[in-house]
């Protein structure tokens, strides 16, 4: 499956063509920030902005919507419940390196036995395209520490890389080859492209520093040495456990499930909706008891979930560097800045 | 990093409930009841001590809770239920020939065979009876395998006492050493008074090296309850307990049962205490 080439001029036709195969959803701009939104129809194509540099949500939200019915239930008869599971065949366009993995990393956590049906579901039909990315957007992104500069292997049907007039596309499944052919808009990558795309991934490489004073596969263990510094505390004095790290975080994942009722107080659904660690109740127990009743707990937990205890259950990374629940953080609170202290914290240990 | 290219068959969903109904109900205090119940589609549960079912009462939600039966395949399951909660006092309105939705077995268990040839050291607290009984009646169902068996239970008051017909039972027989106290006696109360830690004072000597004990109750019950286990000797492998936790999903995906980077329903919630030491939180 070698790379094609598909121009600027034709990202109109190809993405009309990508909507009669299904639902679309790509990078459009929200005010001065950018959101992966459904492009309703051909005439909404042009506000397709593949330039966008990060969005608010990552494309989580396609594969665990916030709220989702996982059942029915009909007071009358206990025994008829109905399971939803149910996936609409979607094609996500844009999505950049560290949200692929972002993606990877949930694969692995709701693949896990039992496995998820209907996480699963939606997952297999869904069509991802990546684009590429050439620096940080800001001083809060460190892709290049977790290793999510490049696509996961496997994980994307097709990656688009700018090249000026042109996208390069490198294909990733036999699906994304399918859509590659069937747009009928792309042509085979020659000689000068490949040698553009290498031109782009050298400057790519010089622009996406490191920004962690160590090498990441030393996180773990430098946290655990930590897990009782005073720094959780100092760092989440300011933290209004408001939930909004892990509602815009690619990893994060974790979820409440409540029943609906309807009107005649007997049939109704059980939805499970996003929820947050960060939240005061999210470890209280009917009876009041509350196992992580303080801030810096919970705090300390997330960041742990982040650097060490998702990578070790699921194999996917617990953090993609993507920046934004430092960005979007009400208190100014960085997870790049608490991976950084944690260095200085054990030094200062061993001194 | 090894990613995931997505799965192509998508499974039956874990979150569907079987059908249980009611098949006997027990008023044990003010706050907890008996309940029996019997799967509908005949297709049997296969479970071990410690494990626990999350049970529906559609409309109101799911509640984690252990089963005290005793353990292996059967159509039934026992449960000795608290209403603390919404779902739980539900429960508590319910009348024979009513269904609920049950999904599990969850949890590690404990596989009894593992300990075949100890001496047992069975320790309840209040309502830590529930899941302990399944582990006690796994025992005294295949007496033979263990050396000697002893039971300490303890309630707040005479009329806090779970399980009344099966303390009556095993203080009968001769082959388990069974030891009851309540915190606050009343007039006809003539048994132990005072915390359960007491007990320990009472009891026969065990070869320390060779035992394996059961703690379970409430946290700080169980805090001074294995205090004296190990002055007595026992090994941090060898003590075991049930930790609680807020269990939704009960298959590791929720998030809400995490202690550390451990899994309370997948992992737990029968812990060593040598496993608990590690799993502290304590901010």
């Amino acid at each position: 499956m070698l790379p094609r080439m598909l121009p600027k001029a034709s990202l109109g036709e190809f993405v009309e063509y990508l909507m009669s195969e299904g639902r679309v959803a790509g990078p459009v701009a929200k005010g001065p920030q950018f959101a992966f939104e459904t492009i309703e129809s051909p005439r909404q194509i042009e506000r397709i902005r593949m330039d966008y540099d990060v969005t608010i949500l990552p494309p989580k939200k396609y594969l665990m919507p916030q709220r989702e019915t996982l059942l029915r239930f009909d007071g009358a008869d206990p025994a008829a419940e109905q399971p939803l599971v149910s996936a609409e065949p979607t094609v996500i366009l844009g999505v950049h390196p560290y949200d692929l993995h972002g993606i990877a990393t949930t694969d692995a956590a709701f693949s896990q036995s039992p496995a998820d049906a209907n996480y699963l579901a939606r997952r297999a039909a869904t069509r991802l395209i990546g684009m590429n990315i050439g620096a940080y957007v800001d001083e809060h992104q460190f892709m290049a520490d977790m290793g999510t500069v490049e696509p996961p292997e496997g994980g994307f049907d097709l990656f688009l890389t700018d090249l000026g007039e042109s996208y390069y596309v490198e294909v990733g499944t036999p699906a994304g080859s399918g859509l590659a052919d069937g747009s009928g808009v792309m042509t085979q990558a020659g000689p000068e492209d490949h040698k553009a795309k290498q031109d782009f991934d050298a400057r790519k490489a010089s622009q996406l520093t490191k920004r962690l004073p160590y090498n990441v596969r030393y996180l773990p263990e430098l946290l655990d040495a930590n897990y009782d510094s005073l720094l959780w505390d100092a760092i989440a004095r300011r933290c209004f456990s408001c939930g909004t790290c892990t509602n815009v975080c690619p990893t994060c994942y974790c979820f409440d499930v409540q029943d609906k009722l309807n009107l005649d107080a007997a049939s109704g659904r059980r939805q499970r909706m996003w929820d947050s660690c960060q939240l005061k109740s999210f470890a209280e127990v009917a009876g009041g008891e509350n196992f992580r009743a303080h801030r810096a707990g919970r705090f300390r937990h997330r960041v742990f979930r982040k650097g060490k205890y998702i990578l070790q259950r699921t194999g996917g990374l617990g953090c993609v560097g993507c920046g934004r629940c430092s960005r979007h953080c009400v208190a100014d609170i960085s997870i790049l800045e608490a991976f950084q202290q944690i260095a200085e914290e054990t030094a200062e240990l061993e001194a | 990093m090894a990613s995931q290219a997505a799965p192509q068959a998508v499974p039956a969903s874990p979150y569907v409930p079987r059908v249980a109904r009611l098949a006997e109900v027990k008023t044990f205090t003010s706050q907890e009841k008996f309940f029996r119940f019997r799967l509908e589609d005949g297709q049997g549960i296969e479970y071990r001590a410690g494990q626990f079912m999350e049970v529906s009462v559609f409309g109101r939600g799911e509640a984690p809770i252990s089963i005290c039966s005793v353990p292996g395949t059967h159509d039934e399951l026992e449960m000795c239920i608290r209403a603390v909660g919404d779902v739980t006092n539900a429960l508590h309105g319910l009348k024979v020939g009513d269904s609920v939705g049950m999904r599990g077995a969850f949890g590690n268990g404990f596989d009894m065979d593992s300990i075949a040839g100890k001496d047992l050291l069975f320790v309840a607290g209040g309502l830590g009876l529930a899941p302990c009984r399944s582990f006690i009646l796994g025992a005294l169902n295949d007496r033979e395998k263990f050396r000697r068996v002893t039971i300490l239970y303890g309630a707040r008051t005479p009329a806090d006492l779970l399980f009344r017909e099966d303390l009556d039972a095993w203080a009968k027989r001769d082959d388990v050493e069974f030891l009851t106290t309540v915190d606050r006696p009343d007039e006809s109360w003539t048994g132990h008074k005072g915390v359960i830690t007491l007990l320990f004072k009472k009891i026969a000597k065990v070869k320390a090296a060779d035992t394996a004990a059961f703690i379970i109750g409430p946290p700080i019950m169980f805090k001074f309850a294995v205090l004296e286990a190990l002055a007595m000797g026992l090994r941090r492998n060898n003590i075991y307990c049930s930790l609680e936790r807020r269990m939704k999903c009960g298959m590791g995906k929720c998030g809400h049962c995490q202690i550390r980077g451990v899994y309370v329903c997948q992992d737990g919630p029968i812990f060593s205490y040598a496993e608990v030491l590690k799993l502290r939180e304590g901010i």
